[in-house]
């Protein structure tokens, strides 16, 4: 048969974990001049500050970045309608009104906005069938249900929607393969599987995923490289370790991953001279190909960083604070029975 | 200032736009691009012609000529408006003269919603670029709205916009919309099979391709259309979620005629690409409910091709084969017990190493349910590291 689709690793890529050169990358980011990539993501510049952020703060750094400018920025950016916009001059959407709310939340200072109205935008969302469109437009997909109960969840408000409705409708994109994706029927994509996953557990219904189907799917996502891809057939990205990783830890199965393999592939996607994380080793980086490959190092336990929460992509000291512990599935398969276990004199249960 | 009668419309320009040898199919607007000359020249050109005339040239592709909006005389009634990045730099970014030009003028028209044929036209130059600002789309829509413009003069020019730029939500959103506002899916198929032609797994596009055939009820061709795909690559993850798609709307697959000629469908294209995941998912998929063990004369099939298109896939059906018929009798336990964990271990082992940590678990699993209670089983489990058999892992250890 054809060759499977992957990369290869040279062997002078980076093997050691630069957290100072991310750190000033991120610091210094936007403030480059004819920094043309900058200028062109402004539609999505309320993301690209969570991204920059949540990095920041998972490498011990957020004290760098500038609390006031950013909370007058994103007060400006929330429109009468309660929704907040990526940027000032773009209209509101769940996606930014989601990055404003956990970047408030890091600097434990939500009430820069109107609470109130961002549930009143988020409520608005759903439709009859229990989705949530991304805006005004209309356009249906699970990411934006997982938007939705992720905003509501940090405000403490996942009571303003109909949740029984909502789960309905993300389990009505379950696929035979076990995953999920943007709409019933859509094909399995890890970056859905995740928003699903993670839409489960801050709902309480975990249990209704098929763990050992979906998590050999997710693990199937490992090529010889070590990366992970997002569906079968294609390419290793640094992000997908995040979306795959975040996803089986959510559902107890993340040790179905070869984990130095892939820390090895993460490591790999660093640029040593700039600073960042690529898609995969060689390419040109970015803050959000940083944040998912430093935010997957953590989830594979790597000591310098701090533990990220896998269902919100946020630190978890975060979250301790707020008081939200999001649901993850147990490996609930007894390996030995019980009766076996309790005779031994040495226990091999560790 | 006449700034609005010098206003040529849209039709107006594509009539002219004919009679130039550059022009193509493209409403003429959409040729606007990549042009980037010293506004010296420009406005040495522009003091020369009547407004007209200089609207005509805008619209052609000259590149010598192109003009920024701050010169151009029809549009000096509105202030653009500098971006504001909100937290930001302290040294000016430097972008192109071009792209500020462009958005300074979109922020004005959207600062005093304009709704006018300049900003349609307008709207089109932002979205050329930058087609992933949501904002300009959204805009755009209102405008078609409000100045009621033509549809299918909107399809061309949306069709036109995916083909450059097929990876991005926001162009097929778009598309949807219009078609929903023209109640007109006549083109969809072919265009989306076109767009996949050149990529067969665009994500979008087969969101798209679902939506329109659902909402439209055009299943009829669709799984001939699924078959020329795999023909084309039996590794499409794509099509063969696209087979599952249709065939769960029509036919579904409760006919046992039907599932088994899917059944027999599937191990036929293994034995053309025995290392394809997709196509074992998919058998997986469609026999899972009524159990992998319960297909007549499968596992039989399966042994045979072990023999001669083996993969690791292939063992790991077997597998599930097996659990499958341990879960539903009560007979030869032992010895199908026995062949599913010898599997697990040449998976964990050799075949799928990198999976190993998987493999054990599933022949843990085995052992535990269907295992009898007195074997020592822990030191026997396949790929287990050092006997250890605690719950999951806490990472951050």
């Amino acid at each position: 048969g054809t060759q499977v689709k992957d990369v290869v690793i040279k062997s002078d890529a980076p093997s050691a974990l630069l957290l100072d050169k991310h750190a000033d990358y991120i610091a210094a980011y936007g403030s480059k001049k004819d920094d043309y990539e900058y200028t062109l993501s402004e539609y999505l510049r309320m993301s690209g500050i969570y991204w920059g952020l949540t990095v920041m703060d998972l490498m011990g750094q957020l004290t760098r970045m500038n609390q006031q400018e950013i909370s007058d920025f994103i007060k400006s950016c929330q429109h009468d309608c309660g929704g907040v916009s990526a940027s000032i001059g773009h209209d509101p959407h769940v996606l930014y009104t989601l990055s404003a709310v956990q970047i408030l939340s890091l600097y434990d200072n939500v009430n820069v906005l109107d609470v109130d109205k961002v549930v009143e935008y988020v409520r608005g969302l759903q439709q009859e069938d229990g989705s949530f469109a991304g805006d005004k437009w209309g356009e249906i997909d699970t990411r934006f249900s997982f938007c939705a109960v992720a905003t509501l969840a940090l405000l403490g408000r996942l009571d303003a929607i109909n949740m029984d409705k909502a789960v309905e409708f993300v389990l009505s994109c379950m696929n035979f393969d076990g995953g999920f994706g943007c709409r019933p029927g859509s094909e399995s994509h890890a970056g859905q599987i995740y928003c699903c996953t993670g839409f489960l557990s801050i709902a309480g219904q975990l249990h209704q995923v098929n763990a050992d189907l979906l998590g050999w799917w997710l693990c199937e996502r490992q090529l010889p490289s070590g990366g992970l891809n997002g569906r079968p057939e294609k390419l290793p990205d640094v992000c997908y370790s995040w979306w795959v990783l975040a996803s089986l830890k959510i559902i107890g199965r993340i040790h179905w991953i070869d984990k130095s393999k892939l820390r090895s592939f993460i490591l790999a996607c660093q640029d040593e001279e700039t600073g960042g994380f690529a898609d995969r080793p060689g390419d040109m980086v970015d803050p959000f190909h940083t944040l998912f490959g430093v935010a997957g190092l953590s989830l594979l336990g790597e000591g310098q960083i701090k533990d990220v929460n896998p269902v919100l992509c946020m630190p978890e000291d975060v979250l301790e604070r707020l008081g939200l512990h999001p649901d993850l599935l147990s490996y609930s398969t007894p390996l030995v029975p019980a009766a076996i276990v309790f005779n031994r004199s040495s226990s091999s249960m560790s | 200032m006449t700034s609005m009668s010098a206003i040529t419309q849209t039709s107006d320009l594509t009539n002219k736009a004919a009679l130039i040898p550059l022009a193509t199919e493209r409403p003429a607007y959409y040729r606007m691009s990549g042009i980037e000359e010293t506004s010296n020249v420009s406005s040495e050109f522009q003091e020369e012609r009547s407004e007209e005339e200089v609207e005509e040239e805008i619209g052609y592709e000259d590149p010598f000529r192109y003009v920024f909006y701050r010169d151009r005389k029809e549009w000096a009634d509105l202030e653009p408006v500098p971006q504001d990045d909100g937290p930001n730099p302290v040294v000016k970014i430097a972008y192109s003269d071009k792209f500020t030009d462009v958005y300074d003028y979109f922020r004005a028209l959207l600062k005093n919603d304009e709704k006018s044929d300049r900003a349609l036209l307008l709207t089109a130059e932002a979205i050329e670029l930058n087609a992933a600002n949501y904002t300009v789309w959204h805009y755009r829509r209102v405008l078609l709205q409000a100045l009621e413009k033509d549809l299918r003069e909107e399809m061309r020019y949306i069709t036109a916009i995916i083909e450059d730029q097929p990876k991005n939500y926001q162009v097929w959103h778009h598309r949807r919309m219009v078609v929903e506002w023209l109640n007109d899916p006549s083109e969809e198929l072919e265009f989306i099979a076109e767009i996949l032609s050149q990529d067969a797994k665009n994500y979008h596009a087969w969101q798209h391709r679902q939506w329109v055939i659902k909402e439209y009820k055009l299943w009829d061709s669709e799984l001939e259309y699924v078959e020329q795909l795999l023909e084309e690559d039996v590794r499409n993850n794509s099509a063969w979620n696209q087979r599952h798609y249709i065939i769960s709307h029509t036919t579904g697959y409760s006919d046992p005629a039907i599932l088994n000629r899917e059944v027999q469908y599937s191990l036929k294209q293994i034995k053309k690409a025995p290392h394809n995941e997709s196509v074992w998912n998919y058998l997986k998929g469609i026999l899972q409910d009524l159990g992998l063990s319960s297909h007549p004369g499968l596992l039989e099939q399966i042994l045979e091709l072990k023999e001669t298109h083996c993969s690791p896939y292939l063992l790991g059906f077997l597998v599930d084969i097996y659990e499958d018929f341990l879960e539903n009798t009560l007979e030869h336990h032992e010895e199908v017990l026995s062949k599913a964990l010898e599997l697990c271990e040449l998976l964990a082992r050799e075949k799928d190493t990198i999976r190993r940590e998987y493999w054990s678990y599933v022949g843990r699993s085995l052992q535990t349910k269907y295992g009898s209670s007195d074997s020592s089983t822990t030191t026997s489990a396949p790929g287990s590291d050092s006997g250890s058999v605690h719950q999951e892992t806490p990472c951050s250890s």
